[in-house]
């Protein structure tokens, strides 16, 4: 389990670092090395050249501004996960970092580096997607926001060019008044989940439902939002019953086949059940008590 | 008198070297200018090599040797077949480096010795090998059946052993029983996972001619034996060292893995240290594995739930070579009965080839698989008849008066017969009855069942046969400098305590201080007679010879502290590192009392001027040594079990399945168990402890994952999963004592007990759970949420 042979850089600003990029099509980032270097020793990666962002400024920085979370490259999950103006913000996102691997793992891993890792069970690409975020690219042409929607490709594939660096997520603010919630199985705590759903679920004074946001991870080659799901909720007056017909919906979801952990029966099972969680616990924060 | 440490909850001695990382495990061992190995593997279940070309990797910078099977002389053999038994025939073992075919995804092709291991792995990658892949099957009951693929052509059906033992008359049990129940049930293949992978480095000085191999091994005496052999080297010139080694589990005791033998032979020929420290992935795919059996066991009893006669066939998969025997599917057959009077037995394993990664012990060596194939049994026998489950055990457990309990025809992984020594069976299992509430918990799995909540409550009761003969040996000196007693034995640790549970039972017949015996094992330079770690025999077979060995240093310590006092031998009493005068105030170092026993001509230390103080050591006239006479306080001992001593325990579990999650919780864990007596309960406790986490791996996660053509698909800890602390419950740990008569310390072995019971007891309560909804059985560890999936939810 060593490494074959590579370079090491550690470029000082994002503009070098994209030169690198350019220069050399094998060469790949490295944020806080969590998948990269274990992948390495694996030699399922064999980067020609590491490009250390530990170097670059001001990718640290967390910034809420109109509306936005800025989350720089090399912010890492548990500065993000602990920062309380972030919380107030938006307080799915600390609810979610709880999932992410453990502690030693979070104060290494960077956020945006596991976005772009985008592997399909992770929380980080299904917050995105759950909150329609963004991801700032910057490369030789300059720079662009990608959706979350276009950004997660397939499982451990973005849409990022090759000669492209993420330079930060954008992440919105939670809408106000809105509940949310966020459940995951995975067999051992830490672990990528089995599956994990997530929604935000906003309520007029009827508890109908105006605006719901349900995604899930783990079941597909990406994250999905769970369409299916949203159109039978909104406009529903949310019930125990709306709920549970509403959570069958997110089976059809699943494509992921069966492997070693999990059926894709289990795991539609699986999904309908944490959906139902989800959506009931979102409801309630929203409604400020429990949903008969 | 100072307090009795046997029995005391005195600190383990070694953590704090071990929490500061200052234990020195192989990779740890300085050795400069050292070279390192790598291996090419092969990426076949079952294949044959047409050419191997190493042209690119031996002119790759930085390599300085390649081997392959045709440059390594006196190691192009089969490895030993380590223990032979009748019921194989031409066992296949593995060679070194594969010869014409590889048996398994994982088995060692070539060898690359270089600079450093990147360098090594580098041209490692560079070796080409030509295979012409051959047909498999993975799956146990197909491999068996007419027409399957080979492993070995030797061996028809794939079957390496078939053997059959009987107890009693089983046909009059059969013809007695008024019902017979009938179930079959598999244990799936798991791996220990020691923190520490193996390793091996090694170094000849062609001056002394000596080798000196550190091996994370279990067995340092036999690697040593096996080496000398091997590479036709004198015995005393081959000094193996097993250092601090990190978990051993059984994993670590088959001789030889290839690496013990190449990085040996690379060592003399390159004239350099050359080491090789196996990664993790090539432990998952190289190192032995055990646990699948499938067995098809039926209980054949009266109406009132009393078994009259137990019939199993299993098939126990044995992996692509056969180097331990049939130890583990014996041990297997040979606990089946469990702690249950059972007069008649009938029990016929097939031992079978498979393509995959060698079977050798790992912790519990077949008996987690006969205790869940019992067990499992019981609680279908009682509810076949209607009983509860505690009482059906109870009318069929061996009652005290009825130890030693043999079972004739039943010969024990030692090769003698099964005798339960003793034990308070009926107790154990009323304790289990009482602390798990089995009188409160139908009420409770109602009213939870009315909430959405499935309650089950779990039962297994084991029994294990430990401290395995042949003998160890104690060798104990008193430092005549520091009074600090130094001892040795042939076996060696991994972890789990020897130096403190040694030193306790040595402190108490010296009257020295825990901390003052010093134990060295593992080195065959230090102490060369012994055998191994395993079977969990260490406190039983090493301890009662230490303890012989102590015996007798304390009465040469107490005549010669008399002589020096001028005292009677029964006024002397050794407390505080000194011998005194009972109930006085002179005494005597046992500095002092090991110098004066060793006729010195310099004076150079303070031991040596006290002994001038006192009478002479020894009253006899002549020279200073008397003929027969050796000097110091030292002697060497040895103890040999007559036969095994059975150990036993009950676990107990409320569990609580999520049906939507599919997942099962464990609510409450309570472990019964009785190991004799104690020498030290946190000991005891660890043990228990790290074994029942062993358990819950294996009852809801660990499963190694073979795919159709013999890839394992989850040689990784990313998807092995081994439970994380957050997954282990608290475990309700309460202790029997009940001597064994065996031994002069009445003690029984504990190292492998934890694990036994958990899978039976997990997957009673969880099909116990699951009563109301489909009421699956689950007879098939790991319970995994998948499985759970379909039994509540049948297609
Ligand atoms: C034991 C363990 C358990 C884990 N469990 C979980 C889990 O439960 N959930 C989960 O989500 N994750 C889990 N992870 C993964 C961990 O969260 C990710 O490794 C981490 O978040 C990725 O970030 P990093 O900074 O370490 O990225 P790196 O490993 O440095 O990089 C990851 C990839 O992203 C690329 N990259 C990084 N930054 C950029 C950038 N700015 N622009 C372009 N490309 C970039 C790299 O080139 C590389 O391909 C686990 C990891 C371990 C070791």
């Amino acid at each position: 389990m060593k490494p074959s042979l590579f370079d090491y850089c550690s470029p000082t600003s994002v503009g070098e670092v994209v030169a690198a990029l350019v220069a050399d099509p094998g060469a790949m980032i490295l944020a806080g090395g969590q998948s990269l270097v274990p992948a390495m020793n694996l030699r399922l990666a064999s980067p020609t050249r590491l490009i250390d962002l530990k170097n670059v400024a001001d990718l640290a920085d967390i910034q809420v501004d109109n509306g936005v979370i800025k989350i720089g490259a090399m912010v890492r999950h548990r500065d993000l996960e602990l920062n309380d103006e972030v919380y107030a913000a938006n307080p799915l996102i600390r609810k979610m970092m709880r999932f992410v691997a453990h502690v030693p793992i979070r104060n290494c891993g960077t956020v945006v580096g596991s976005l772009c890792h985008a592997d399909a069970a992770a929380e980080m690409p299904l917050l995105l997607v759950l909150t329609g975020g963004t991801v700032t690219a910057v490369g030789p042409d300059g720079s662009r926001d990608i959706a979350a929607k276009d950004f997660f490709q397939f499982h451990m594939t973005t849409s990022r060019a090759p000669d492209e660096m993420i330079v930060r997520a954008n992440i919105p603010v939670l809408a106000d008044g809105a509940g949310y919630a966020f459940h995951e199985f995975a067999r051992r705590q830490g672990d990528y989940a089995i599956a994990a759903a997530g929604a935000t679920v906003s309520l007029d004074g009827d508890n109908r439902v105006t605006r719901a946001r349900v995604g899930a991870c783990g079941v597909a080659s990406t994250p999905v939002l769970l369409e299916a799901v949203e159109q039978a909720i909104t406009g529903a007056q949310l019930s125990q019953s709306t709920i549970a017909d509403a959570a069958e919906k997110a089976k059809d979801a699943v494509t992921a086949p069966d492997d070693m952990h999990a059926s894709t029966g289990y795991r539609k099972h699986l999904l309908a059940g944490l959906v139902r969680r989800v959506l009931g616990e979102a409801g309630q924060r929203a409604a400020g008590g429990a949903i008969k | 008198m100072s307090t009795r440490m046997f029995g005391a909850p005195v600190k383990r001695n070694a953590d704090s070297k071990f929490l500061k990382g200052e234990g020195a495990f192989v990779d740890d061992i300085p050795l400069p200018g050292v070279k390192h190995a790598a291996f090419v593997r092969s990426p076949f279940a079952r294949a044959h090599i047409k050419s191997i070309d190493t042209s690119a990797a031996a002119a790759h910078p930085g390599v300085l040797a390649v081997y392959t099977c045709d440059n390594i002389g006196p190691l192009d053999i089969e490895m030993p077949l380590l223990i032979p038994h009748e019921s194989m025939t031409d066992a296949r073992t593995q060679r070194p480096l594969a010869r014409n075919d590889v048996y398994y995804v994982g088995q060692t092709v070539a060898m690359v010795v270089a600079v450093d291991r990147y360098v090594a792995e580098d041209a490692a990658l560079l070796i080409e090998v030509d295979y012409e892949p051959l047909d498999v099957e993975l799956d146990l009951e197909a491999a068996v059946r007419d027409g399957a693929p080979l492993v070995h052509a030797t061996h028809p059906n794939n079957v390496a052993a078939d053997f059959n033992q009987i107890c009693g008359d089983p046909s009059a049990g059969y013809a007695e029983a008024e019902h017979v129940t009938r179930i079959q049930i598999q244990v799936d293949r798991s791996t220990s996972a020691a923190m520490e992978c193996r390793a091996v480095a090694a170094r000849f000085d062609p001056i002394t001619g000596e080798l000196i191999v550190w091996d994370t091994t279990q067995a340092p005496i036999s690697v040593r034996g096996g080496l000398a052999s091997i590479l036709q080297l004198d015995e005393d010139k081959v000094r193996v060292v097993a250092p601090d080694v990190g978990g051993g589990f059984g994993q670590k005791v088959l001789l030889f893995y290839p690496d013990e033998l190449l990085v040996p032979y690379a060592a003399m020929q390159l004239g350099s240290p050359v080491k090789y420290i196996e990664d993790r992935r090539e432990n998952f795919i190289g190192s032995s594995q055990e646990r699948t059996q499938i067995h098809m066991i039926q209980l054949h009893a009266k109406k009132n739930g009393e078994v009259v006669a137990l019939k199993d066939f299993f098939l126990h998969d044995t992996g692509a070579f056969i180097p331990y025997g049939i130890a583990v599917a014996q041990v297997a057959s040979t606990s089946i009965a469990g702690p249950y009077r059972i007069p008649n037995i009938e029990v016929r394993f097939q031992a079978v080839y498979t393509p995959t990664v060698p079977v050798t012990p790992y912790r519990g060596c077949g008996r987690p698989q006969s205790c869940f194939a019992i067990e499992r049994a019981m609680d279908q026998l009682a509810e076949d008849l209607g009983l509860d489950r505690f009482e059906v055990r109870r009318r069929n457990l061996i009652t005290e008066n009825q130890f030693p309990y043999v079972r004739e025809g039943l010969l024990f992984a030692d090769g003698l017969r099964v005798s339960l020594d003793s034990g308070q069976y009926h107790k154990a299992l009323d304790m289990v009855h009482d602390s798990i509430g089995a009188d409160d918990f139908p009420a409770q799995q109602e009213a939870a069942r009315a909430e959405g909540k499935y309650l089950g409550l779990g039962l297994a009761y084991y029994v294990e046969g430990t401290g395995l003969g042949p003998y160890e040996g104690g060798h104990i000196k008193i430092h005549p400098i520091t009074g600090k007693v130094y001892v040795n034995t042939g076996l060696s640790g991994q972890g789990q305590g020897h130096e403190t549970v040694f030193a306790q039972i040595v402190a108490d017949q010296l009257g020295v201080a825990v901390e003052d015996v010093i134990l060295t094992e593992g080195d065959t330079g230090a102490y060369d007679w012994g055998v191994a770690t395993f079977a969990s025999r260490a406190a039983v077979v090493s301890g009662n010879a230490i303890y012989k060995t102590a015996r007798i240093v304390r009465g040469q310590t107490i005549t010669a502290a008399a002589n020096m006092l001028e005292a009677d031998p029964e006024q002397i009493e050794l407390r505080d590192g000194a011998a005194w005068i009972i109930g006085g105030n002179r005494n005597v170092p046992l500095a002092a009392v090991a110098t004066a026993t060793n006729p010195l001509r310099y004076a150079f230390n303070d031991a040596a001027q006290a002994a001038t103080q006192f009478a002479p050591a020894s009253r006899h006239d002549g020279p200073p040594l008397d003929e027969g006479q050796h000097p110091g306080l030292e002697a060497t001992d040895y103890y040999s079990p007559e036969c095994a001593t059975w150990a036993y325990g009950v676990h107990g579990a409320i569990v609580e399945v999520d049906p939507d999650t599919c997942s099962v919780k464990i609510r409450k864990y309570v472990c019964i168990h009785d190991c004799g007596n104690m020498i030290n309960p946190v000991i005891v406790d660890g043990q228990v402890m790290g074994g029942l986490a062993q358990g819950f791996g294996g009852a809801l996660m660990e499963r190694i994952e073979y795919d159709a053509d013999g890839n394992p698909t989850n040689a990784n800890f990313v998807d092995f999963l081994i439970p994380y602390a957050t997954e282990i419950p608290d475990v309700d740990i309460q202790h029997l004592e009940t001597p064994s008569p065996l031994n002069p310390l009445g003690v029984k072995g504990v190292g492998e007990a934890g694990c036994i019971a958990v899978g039976a007891t997990v997957a009673s309560g969880v099909a116990d759970a699951l009563s109301s909804l489909g009421g699956h059985k689950f007879h098939h560890t790991p319970i995994t949420p998948s499985m759970i999936f379909d039994a509540i939810n049948p297609s």
